[in-house]
Parts: structure tokens; sequence; C-alpha cells
């Protein structure tokens, strides 16, 4: 058992002192961070990444990727408390979590949701330990060619399982791709789309765009509701949490299925939001209390929360082994790994094994810490959302504007962060997904050298991407997925005719 | 919205199909611009392989296709659903435009006086508070940031004549 000895080698890695405190660190800032509006997981982590600049990388990654766990912990708190879900996969928990506060049992909610978020992250992590050497190995023997089909796939995902338009997910994501072409062209050179700009030399960053397409896009979303919150008091002492635990087992059937949805839906990219509500929905159905769903069933709440912290976790398999992440947040950690000098994909984890093990190991630990803080601490981060939106709101803005100052200690992206923040509030309303633009971002430039480069090996026939089994399932697959939502609507026109 | 602004405040003051067929424009007009730039850069083949225009004219390409479609399907809407109420603007520009002047200030002032200021002004003006709950939660915040970055994280961010004359520049 070769992932157990290197699971052993990361504890020992992930067991030190330091990233033990910066594991707790990381939770609490994470839990904050999702339950205050406007800090998401992929900004909280985008304005925090600087200060890890001088950290080493494995410890930087546990912090971060607690910083991501606490987040997703944090979701729960207000979705249950407040009815405001902190992030999109927590709009599910709502559905059963807040009649469950109303009827004055949020601590048996919250107590449900943290403990499956912990299961269903559990099951995700065990998943990637075992998987993902596999899948690194596997990928080792990718060329140019096959690496692009993987990019195509992610990006065909976002366009097949998009919610809203099809056609606003390509032109969220092109923006994306187009915005990561400025500037210095890596391969003749040239500049591109900078029109004589010295600012644009550098291109867009992508934490600068995810800073304010969340951070300040959100804030400005949330104004137009008013500036009040208004919530449910949360009790949770040791009573009731054994309580809620001894009842929790007689879910086990839903925690299996969401872990499972979780786990592969995560794997596809955008996944985690999806998950969430398949498997409340299959929760539904398959439970013989399904009917009454929605008027406050613990059911409901395990299992939008396992599905979406198994997800979630998930997420970051893609990332770690092809270098490919699965959503905003894991972007941000791969961009972290580019800015502190480590190469994603499968090389990591021949040549970065301590950085790699340290981190999957820190995956275990960060949860379990996470579960002790947000079962503990609930009241506290409760007492965060009372504090009144027109102090919180400054804060939060300043806060942004010091994380993508920080990002390259240039005046310019805070200007830069207004405008995308602005951009962000209207693509919100106006239902443009922001997920693939800042994916395209992350991705672009990468995307587009493997293009070229499977393009100069083949002298410009596009054939390459289907000239094995591999390269062409995985483009095939693509394809089907990209085309989806155009047969699915031509399948309903024609049942519609029919009928 | 100058005049009976309370009563007006539920107004629309931009239906949803306006502003979907303003934001199709400018997003056509930046796929036209990329279209532009990738021309000029060449979009065939060169002696190295693809040109630099080659990726990011297509990329161009869908933008505008898509674009066109958003802007065909919201010039053929027909509902009269509002974007944004009056109310909700004034909320949102009260925000927007004390931040953007704040971002104004970073350079001026350096980014703690400024913040203090702009959250300050927030709390006062949004909030209605009063100077003794202002000041302390102004200047906190701000030493607690000074804290965080310049002396633990030792992240240096922009500062102004306030901090050059106290020498922590």
């Amino acid at each position: 058992m070769d992932e157990i000895n290197s699971l052993m080698h990361g504890f020992s890695v992930a067991l030190s002192p330091f990233n033990l405190l910066l594991m707790f660190v990381g939770v609490i800032l994470g839990v904050i961070i999702g339950v205050l509006p406007g800090l998401g997981g992929a900004n909280g982590v985008a304005i925090l990444l600087p200060l890890t600049f001088s950290m080493s990388p494995t410890s930087a990654i546990i912090m971060l990727s607690c910083i991501y766990w606490g987040a997703l912990f944090g979701g729960a708190i207000t979705s249950i408390l407040f009815n405001i879900p902190g992030e999109p996969w927590s709009v599910a928990t709502t559905f059963d979590g807040y009649p469950l506060a109303q009827k004055g049992r949020a601590g048996a909610a919250l107590t449900a949701a943290f403990t499956s978020s912990f299961i269903g992250a559990l099951v995700a992590v065990i998943m990637i330990t075992f998987l993902s050497p596999v899948v690194a190995k596997f990928a080792l023997k990718f060329g140019p060619a096959e690496f692009f089909s993987v990019y195509l796939l992610t990006f065909c995902a976002f366009v097949g399982m998009a919610k809203g338009s099809a056609i606003k997910t390509v032109a969220s994501m092109m923006i994306g791709f187009a915005l990561a072409a400025v500037g210095l062209d890596t391969v003749t050179g040239q500049l591109r789309l900078t029109f004589g700009f010295t600012e644009m030399l550098k291109g867009f960053d992508f934490l600068i765009a995810v800073i304010g397409l969340f951070g300040i896009g959100e804030i400005l979303e949330t104004l137009e509701e008013g500036l009040a919150f208004k919530g449910k008091q949360a009790k949770i002492n040791a009573k009731i949490v054994i309580e809620t635990w001894k009842e929790l087992p007689r879910y086990w059937a839903t925690s299996i299925r969401s872990s499972l949805v979780g786990c592969f839906m995560g794997i596809v990219p955008g996944g985690a939001t999806p998950a969430s509500f398949m498997s409340y929905g299959v929760a539904k159905r398959f439970s013989k209390d399904g009917a009454k769903f929605g008027t406050g069933q613990v059911e409901g709440v395990v299992a939008p929360e396992t599905a979406a912290h198994a997800a979630g976790t998930a997420a970051l398999l893609p990332m770690l082994t092809l270098g490919v992440p699965g959503s905003p947040t894991a972007a941000v950690l791969l961009g972290g790994l580019l800015i502190w000098g480590l190469q994603p994909g499968p090389l990591l984890f021949v040549e970065q094994k301590d950085f790699v093990w340290g981190l999957i190991a820190s995956m275990y630990l960060g949860n379990i810490a996470g579960l002790i803080v947000v079962l503990t601490c609930v009241p506290f981060f409760a007492a965060i959302l009372r504090i009144p939106f027109s102090i919180i709101a400054p804060v939060i803005l300043v806060i942004c504007a010091i994380g993508a100052y920080t990002v390259h200690g240039s005046m310019f992206d805070v200007w830069l962060m207004m405008g995308f923040g602005v951009v962000g509030y209207l693509f919100k309303k106006l239902n443009y997904p922001l997920a693939p633009l800042v994916l395209a971002l992350v991705l672009g430039d990468r995307a587009e050298d493997s293009f070229r480069q499977s393009m100069l090996l083949s002298q410009g026939d596009v054939g390459i991407f289907f000239s094995n089994g591999l390269v062409g399932g995985i483009t095939g697959f693509a394809l089907v997925l990209l085309f989806w939502p155009l047969a699915a609507s031509m399948i309903a026109k024609l049942k519609a005719r029919a009928a | 919205m100058d005049h009976q602004e309370d009563q007006a405040a539920d107004q629309p003051a931009a239906s949803s199909k306006a502003v979907e067929i303003a934001v199709a424009a400018i997003i056509l007009l930046f796929g036209a611009v990329v279209i532009f730039d990738s021309v000029r850069l060449g979009i065939t083949w060169g002696d190295e392989g693809p040109k630099a225009g080659y990726f990011p004219f297509y990329v161009g390409l869908l933008i505008c296709l898509s674009s066109v479609v958003t802007l065909v399907r919201a010039v053929r809407l027909t509902s009269e659903e509002s974007f944004v109420s009056r109310g909700q603007l004034k909320m949102v520009m009260s925000v927007l435009v004390p931040t953007t002047v704040y971002v104004g200030f970073i350079a001026l002032l350096g980014i703690y006086v400024a913040s203090v200021i702009y959250i300050a002004f927030f709390m006062w003006w949004l909030g209605k508070y009063d100077w003794l709950k202002i000041v302390p939660v102004a200047l906190g915040v701000n030493v607690a940031l000074f804290l965080m970055f310049e002396i633990w994280f030792k992240v240096p961010l922009p500062k102004g004549p306030l901090e050059t004359a106290l020498g922590l520049a």
C-alpha cells in the first residue's frame, strides 16, 4: 500500500505545531469569510493569498485549504440561521435548515450540517488519497493534445451543465479567455490587446478579477436587499450535539448516496452547486419522509451538505493531478501553486511528494479542526452576522482593496477590481455565470499553449484531437457535453410536437 | 431622480431589457476589439506555427456570435421587468460612489488614512452613528490592519504623508 505510506509521511509533514496552528487559524478565518457577505471561499482565499508569499508552500497550502474548509462550513451557518446562502452550494441547505431553525431546532440543524459536511469531506479525501496517484500516473503520459482535450472537457462541461443560458456561459467564458490573452504573448513575444497601455503589459491577474467579481459585485447585489439581516438564535451545546449525533445514523443511506453524488460531481467542474441540489432531490425521492422535505427535516440538511462538501473537496483532485481546477476556489489555490513556484499537474506527485501528501494529510486534519471549531464557536460566528451592515460593508470593501493591492503592489489593480466589481454586479443580475470567466482567465494561457503545441505537432490538423482512443474519447465526450443543451432543447421540442 | 424620490423608490430605474441590450452591445464591442487586434497580429499560420492572433481571433469571434444571439433575444423580449428600482439603484450608488472616491484617495493619503476616513464616512452617512462609536471603530480596524500587514506578515501597503511624518513609511 504505497498510498498509506505516502499518507503517513504526509501526516508527519502536516503535524508540526506551526502547521497545526495555521490549520486552526485558517479554519477560523475561513468560517468568518464564509459567514460574511461579499467574502466567499474564492475571493477570501484570493485576498489572503499574498499573506502566504513568505511561508513555505506546504504551510501556505495548508492554511489556504483550511480557509476553504472553513468557508464551506461557514456557508451552512448563514443558510440555517439567516436563510441567506453564503455560497451558491448552500442554497439547498436553506430548504430544510431554516425551517428547522424557525422551529427552534437550529442547534440540531447546525450539528447535522457540520457533521454531514465532515463526512462528505472525509469520503472525498479518502477518494483523493487513493485515486489521485492513479490519475497522476496516468496523466504523466499526456501530451499537449491530451491536455488540451482535458481543458476542452472542463470548459464544455460548464456549458453543458449550466443552469442558465448556455450562450451566456459561452460569452462569459470567452471574455475570460480574451482577458487571459492580454499582455505579452509567450511564444512570439508580441504584445496582444494592450493598445499601448503599459499597465496592461502584465495582463490581467485573475486574483483581481476574483476579488472584484465575487467580492465587490456581491456586496453591491446584497445592498439592494437592504441593510438588515434578521436571524434566528442558535443554542448549541454538548447535549444537542450528542442527541443529533444519535439521530444521524438513521440517515446512513442518504449520507452514502450524497457522498457519491458529491464526489462524482466534484471532479466535474462547477460541480458543488448542482451536486447539492441533485443530492437533495435524490434524498427527497428515496426518503420515506420525502413528502415532509422543506418543512424542517434533518435529513434535508444532511443530503445537500454532505454532497456540497464532498464536491468541494473532490474539486481539488483534478486541480492537483491535472492542473485543471474544478471550482473558482480550486482555481485560486492553483494560482497559489504557480506563485509559490510549483507546477500543478501530474509531475507534482513525483517531484513534490512532501507538498502533495502534506496537503492531502492536512485535508483529514483540517476537516477535524473545522468540525471542532464550528461546533464550539457557532454563537461567536453568528454574532459576526449581527454586526450592522453599515459597519461591516466598508470594512469588507477596505479588505478587498487591500487584497487587490497586495497581489502585485499596484494601484492600477485596485481600480481594475472596482471595474470587475461593476461587471460582477451586472453579470450576476443578468445571469451571466462568473465561474467560467474566472476559470478561463486562469487556464487561458495554458489552454492556448497546449492548443498551439498540438497544432505544431500536427501541422495544423485538428484531427490530432481524435488521433488515439484516449484523446478522441475525451474530446468526443467534451463535444457531447457542449452540444447537450442544444440537443436537450431539440428533444423537448420534438416531444412537445409529438404530444 | 431629483423630485418625489421616496414615492418613486419602487419605480424601475432601468428595465431588464434595456440593461440586457446594453451589456450585450458592450460585449459585442469588446469581441470586435479582440478580433481587430488579432487580425493586426496575424491570424494565420506563420513560420514558427500559428501567429499570436490565431487563438484570440476565434475567442473574439465566439464573443461576438454569443453576444449577437443574446442581443437578438433581448430585443425580442416583451416583458417590462425591472432590472433595478430607483431605491435600489440609489443604495448601490451610495456605496459605489464613495468607494470609488476612496480608491482615488488611497494614492493621495495612503491606504490607512483613506480607510479611516472611508469607514467613518460610511458609518456616519449610511449608519447614522454617533461619533463616539465611529471614531473607535474606524481607528481600531485600521490599527489592526496595520499590525497585521506591516508588522506580522510584512506586506507593505501604500502609505501617505501622515505615515511619512510619523516615520512609519
